[in-house]
């Protein structure tokens, strides 16, 4: 029998540097232009210029995967695009994670990221041209060898295949393909061509999932690597006054306390040693100017500031017109901050060395880490490697602006200079603050005598997401932060004498885009408000939408194919019943219909239809995925999700009071894909916003009641 | 000393006993796969099997293991629950579940112990079994297909 050895172990995981170093590299294809590495080439730098493929002499393909994976398919996605016009053996194919680069920016952002819904549009071009460019390559390499003319031969499953029965495997032609230079221009396949491209496509990251072996910057091994858990203060603002670390140092394995701009950190040989020590350290915290601070107290004024002029984004064509109205609906809508709460807390490693760094973090942001690394660190940027590991979720938390845990782990790991590993507990990560913002909605919509909307006034009150951010002068135009209103200010309903004001307040709790940013509550009010229009008018609420979404085929389409394949207006047994809402976001049209009954006091959602066009569809198994993830994800904000502040404090701390949702309560999801254009667009986000609307719809066709407060479990019934 | 068993094989372990199970695979014996989420025994994303019974191990201090076999994501295909668990990782493939993948050892590790008492689990028996067990993905449409695939078939087999 085998002894395990019963202290931390000290040896290294294979990161994915060193994963690099192992293989056997004959092909690497610079993006755009330029030569290709010859097969003997050294191995590459963590940072490589423009590489987004390598074929190895066994036929390997291996696609550099420029964004992060948190869940959203995109080391099979990417990779399918590209392989697409390889025409290579997908049985072959693997994925690695791309470090931080320059290369690896986003085509349209300009920045490497992930976010916005935007992996799969911005590659779509990028990386069927790669494709395309290795494919024309390695023909030729196998035309030079045949002596025959490149018209000769052709590409097919990992092979080019020459006159008289000639072949030559990818494998084989690699080394001499890297020898010559990249085609600038290009063709590519029509679509009717596709052999990849809109094939349901099972991920290529499974078995590592199933099996434990996946590699999360949770799991990131170094020599001599300490684990850190930082003591934040409580309050928003606050700081540390005076500490006591005697009982600290008593806790065998605490090697380091180190004060830092965030709080103080606690380091130890292990994770359970630096909570002990955290847990007996004793901080005397200075809460600062926000002791007092209330969630509730926000919302109130929030309430009161909707009801004064604010700044205009969007100027309606008569704004007395809501004067002359024959009836007026006004409403208030309020809803709560939400904590992002990814499955994996959050976490990111950093070893210092002489002259440089490296870290190790699932980073929806690597531009921006990066750079906020080597700022913390005084390094220059190139001084820096980031690896991007895979990453337990983020839907937003891991793109920060500030980079608050990178910097965290960066200045820990410069005073005890030694190699750490920041961890966030669960509990910091409900606390520590970076939350979807509480915002207040006061709608006031005037209909004419036959019930038709003759004014619609709307008042957002909120925070700016990106205030204070190197995002501000990009985004925000005349005061206008256009994360706050999307949704509204650019409805696609056509609504007369529509106006729309903002009224940014900012607040020491810090805000950050949550999984559809604005939408994330823009489609809540706009989507129980014109259901409510419907109850006033007496009309059907999907009739109704059909009026005033005349003129927009794609949204029509969408609304259609929900409510037929819901079986809208069809008999639902007794105590259930539905609710519909659509909505535009990230250039994809996504409409849900909501089946819902009451349990008690218990809001059971039994069933949920939904209708999605995101453009052309690259995996339809993931895209039917992404929706029942959006569709769990907005669903647990809308029954449960709540973070609240008293005294200064965030009230909740963990999953029994940041409720998230659970098997049981996982509707059926239906998924209905719209014919899309020849492009794709957005997948990830545009399933979280019709979710509560949906639902808040279908508890008014059951109640009677309007749920205007998010979330909907806390508002009283009956 | 505690001396207990992990994957058939024996740990002696000789830090502090009140350390939890989770962090003595992570930290000490260098098994990653059973994943830290809560701490509090309210996402299961660290379940393992003790004496065959899914446990959480972030609140399974290792003073409560002596004698007991601990066995892990890393350890179940060689055990004799690997024709379920081969069953699970092949419909969890074949049904397309993961997603971020963070939760997935603990939920694998969840349906395992489930279809091991239980060969032919209702939509009942799967909530009881598994509600314990967050995915912020929301791929429990997928798990719940993929159990019964499994489920189905260990029956043919």
């Amino acid at each position: 029998m085998r002894k395990l050895a019963s202290q931390p172990r000290r040896h290294f995981l294979k990161s994915a540097s060193a994963l690099t170093g192992g293989l056997v590299i004959s092909f690497w294809l610079p993006g755009g232009g330029g030569r290709m590495a010859f097969a003997q080439a050294p191995t590459p730098p963590a940072v490589a210029p423009n590489a987004f493929l390598r074929i190895g002499k066994d036929g390997t393909v291996t696609v550099i995967v420029k964004h992060l994976e948190f869940g959203q398919g995109v080391t099979t996605a990417l990779p399918m695009i590209l392989c697409e016009e390889l025409e290579c053996d997908w049985g072959k194919v693997r994925y690695e994670l791309a470090p931080a680069g320059a290369q690896y920016a986003h085509t349209a952002f300009g920045m490497q990221m992930t976010g916005g819904s935007s992996s799969v549009w911005n590659s779509y071009d990028q990386l069927r041209t790669v494709g395309a460019q290795a494919r024309t390559m390695l023909m030729q390499a196998a035309a030079d060898q045949w002596k025959v003319k490149p018209a000769e031969v052709r590409a097919e499953k990992g092979f080019v295949l020459g006159p008289g029965g000639k072949k030559l495997s990818y494998g084989q032609l690699a080394d001499a393909a890297g020898k010559l230079p990249v085609p600038d221009k290009v063709a590519l396949k029509p679509a009717k061509d596709f052999k990849l491209i809109g094939k349901p496509t099972r991920r290529i990251d499974s078995a590592e999932k199933v099996d434990g072996s996946a590699r999360f910057g949770m799991d990131v091994k170094r020599n001599d690597l300490r684990t850190a858990l930082v003591a934040h203060s409580p309050t928003f603002g606050g700081h540390a006054k005076s500490m006591n670390t005697e009982k600290v140092k008593t806790v065998p394995g605490v090697t380091h306390v180190v004060q830092i701009s965030t709080g103080v950190a606690v380091l130890a040989t292990h994770f359970w040693a630096a909570k002990k020590g955290r847990d007996a350290l004793e901080v005397d915290w200075e809460p600062g100017p926000n002791a007092s601070l209330s969630s509730a107290e926000m919302k109130r004024q929030f309430l009161e500031t909707a009801k004064t002029p604010g700044k205009v984004a969007k100027q309606s064509e008569n704004p007395e017109a809501i004067k002359s109205a024959a009836k007026t609906l006004v409403a208030e809508y309020t809803v709560p901050f939400l904590a992002h709460a990814p499955m994996e807390p959050l976490n990111c490693t950093v070893e210092v060395r002489e002259g440089g760094a490296e870290i190790w973090v699932g980073s929806q942001f690597q531009s921006v880490d990066l750079a906020a690394a080597a700022r913390t660190l005084g390094l220059k940027p190139e001084q820096v490697t980031l690896h991007t590991m895979l990453a337990g979720g983020g839907f937003g938390r891991r793109a920060n602006p500030v980079s608050d845990y990178v910097v965290e782990a960066c200045e820990i790991a410069q005073r005890a200079k030694v190699p750490v590993k920041v961890v966030w507990t669960r509990e910091d990560d409900i606390r520590g603050g970076f939350y979807r913002p509480l915002y207040v909605h006061r709608v006031e919509v005037g209909l004419d005598a036959k019930g038709n909307v003759a004014a619609w006034n709307h008042a957002i009150v909120g925070p700016s997401i990106v205030a204070n951010t190197a995002f501000e002068a990009m985004l925000v135009k005349d005061g206008i932060d256009p994360t706050t209103t999307e949704g509204v200010a650019d409805t696609p309903y056509t609504l007369p004498n529509m106006q729309v004001m903002l009224h940014t307040v900012n607040t020491p709790v810090p805000v950050l885009w949550w999984r559809s940013v604005g939408n994330s509550h823009t489609a809540f009010v706009m989507e129980t408000m014109i259901d409510e229009i419907a109850g006033a008018s007496g009309k059907d609420p999907v009739a109704l939408r059909r009026e005033l979404l005349s003129g927009k085929p794609r949204m029509l389409q969408v609304l259609n194919l929900a409510a037929s394949k819901s079986g809208w207006g069809s008999a639902l047994p007794k105590g259930r019943a539905r609710g519909i809402a659509i909505h535009e976001s990230f250039n994809s049209v996504c409409a849900q219909v909501a089946e819902v009954s009451l349990e008690g006091n218990d809001i059971r959602v039994h069933k949920v239809t939904a209708a999605f066009d995101c453009g052309l569809v690259v995996n339809p198994l993931t895209v039917e995925a992404q929706l029942q993830s959006a569709i769990a994800f907005g669903l647990s904000a809308a029954l449960f999700g709540e973070i609240t502040i008293k005294d200064g404090r965030v009230e909740q701390s963990n999953f029994h009071d940041y409720r998230v949702l659970r098997i049981n309560e996982m509707p059926k999801v239906e998924v209905h894909l719209a014919p899309g254009g020849d492009k794709p667009t957005g997948v990830g986000e545009p399933g979280v916003p019709p979710v509560a609307p949906a639902v808040a719809n279908a508890l008014f066709a059951l109640t009677g009641k309007r749920a205007r407060d998010l979330p909907l479990a806390a508002t009283k019934r009956g | 000393m505690i001396k207990f068993f992990v994957n058939g094989d024996q740990a002696e372990f000789n830090a502090s006993p009140d350390t939890p199970l989770l962090w003595a695979l992570r930290d000490f014996y260098n098994l990653t796969g059973t994943k830290y989420g809560c701490g509090m025994s309210l996402c299961g994303a660290c379940t393992v099997h003790v004496n065959g019974e899914p446990t959480r191990a972030c609140v399974t201090p290792v003073s409560s293991l002596e004698g007991k076999r601990v066995v892990t994501i890393e350890g179940i295909w060689s055990t004799s629950r690997a024709p379920v668990a081969r069953a699970v990782k092949a419909a969890w493939i074949d049904k397309d579940v993961v997603q971020c993948g963070y939760c997935q050892s603990g939920q694998v590790m969840a349906a395992i112990a489930l279809l091991t008492r239980n060969a032919s689990p209702s939509d009942a028996d799967i909530d009881a079994a598994m509600s314990g067990n967050i995915c912020r993905c929301g791929t429990y449409q997928r798990v719940r297909e993929a159990i019964k695939s499994a489920s189905a078939s260990l029956k043919k087999a």
